[in-house]
């Protein structure tokens, strides 16, 4: 998914706005993370293009799933020790709440790591964790 | 209802999607309780920039899409359904520089729930992703009926 040169840069740095950039999906629905020590915080800032329901109006329920599958994907690759990159097998997404219009924040656990697969879960929540708006689980294949 | 009545509603619908419209959903076929979509190649939805191979998450927006809106297929009346759940099996990356297409049936329709089941592929190709879907009925009330006009067509 992102050059090695990238990766490593990001995980000296803490700096994402390199790989972001990097990856034209992440630039389209505008997901950004942020590194508080070994935490990452993923978020999708509000976006009038991101909408699917208009009459709420609330965030495309796929964008929700895209932005969290993303998520997974970045965070596992920040917690290899060596360069792997994950690709996804499965994802399994609950819609708990609707995505409204404004800053939606997301983050992961590595609730499994295998030799070959990898199980993380991810929760979305907007105005307070507590309530979260979506959670999903995704395995990945780790490829060297 | 017609095919071509469900087509034009489903047209209507994704249209006043912003995300739909935004990654150029668009209506190949509508049957009573099938409707595949399609959803060009772009660059901006790339997810690997080394292969062009598109991201997951246009696949499974495309496919929440095509899974939700398969329902105007099934209902006579227009509904607004919320999507309760999405499992998405990826069995392949799309190939770059070629439309994906999302063909989706709903198997179950009851009196509060509706299941679905959603196929992505490629022309010629294998299957890219599988996906199962639940989406809960709220009722057409729910929907303001400006609304269910503008998808039903009733104000024309």
């Amino acid at each position: 998914m992102t050059d090695p040169e990238i990766l490593r840069y990001t995980r000296e740095s803490g700096d994402f706005s390199r790989m972001l950039e990097s990856i034209p999906y992440a630039r389209f629905i505008g997901l950004a993370c942020d590194q508080f020590g070994d935490d990452l915080i993923f978020r999708l800032p509000q976006k009038e293009v991101n909408l699917g329901n208009p009459i709420l109006p609330a965030i495309h329920g796929g964008v929700i799933g895209g932005f969290m599958e993303m998520s997974a994907a970045i965070y596992l690759m920040m917690s290899q020790d060596t360069v792997r990159m994950p690709r996804i097998v499965d994802f399994s997404l609950d819609y708990l709440r609707a995505g409204l219009n404004r800053e939606t924040y997301a983050e992961c656990r590595l609730t499994r790591q295998g030799n070959r697969v990898a199980n993380v879960m991810v929760t979305a929540w907007q105005k307070s964790r507590s309530q979260p708006i979506a959670t999903a689980r995704a395995h990945f294949l780790m490829e060297d | 209802m017609n095919d071509q009545i469900r087509r034009d509603r489903v047209t209507r619908f994704i249209d006043t999607l912003n995300q739909a419209r935004e990654l150029g959903l668009s209506v190949t076929e509508a049957g009573k309780g099938c409707l595949t979509l399609c959803m060009p190649y772009s660059d901006r939805i790339i997810g690997n920039p080394e292969t062009g191979v598109i991201h997951g998450g246009a696949i499974t927006t495309l496919m929440d899409t095509t899974s939700g809106s398969v329902i105007l297929c099934a209902l006579d009346d227009f509904e607004l359904c919320p999507t309760l759940d999405l499992r998405v099996d990826y069995m392949r990356p799309a190939e770059p520089n070629k439309p994906v297409y999302a063909r989706a049936e709903t198997y179950k329709v009851t009196r509060n729930i509706i299941f679905t089941r959603c196929e992505a592929f490629q022309e010629g190709g294998e299957t890219i992703a599988n996906c199962v879907g639940t989406f809960m009925r709220i009722g057409k009330d729910a929907t303001p009926k400006h609304y269910r006009d503008l998808i039903t067509g009733a104000g024309e």
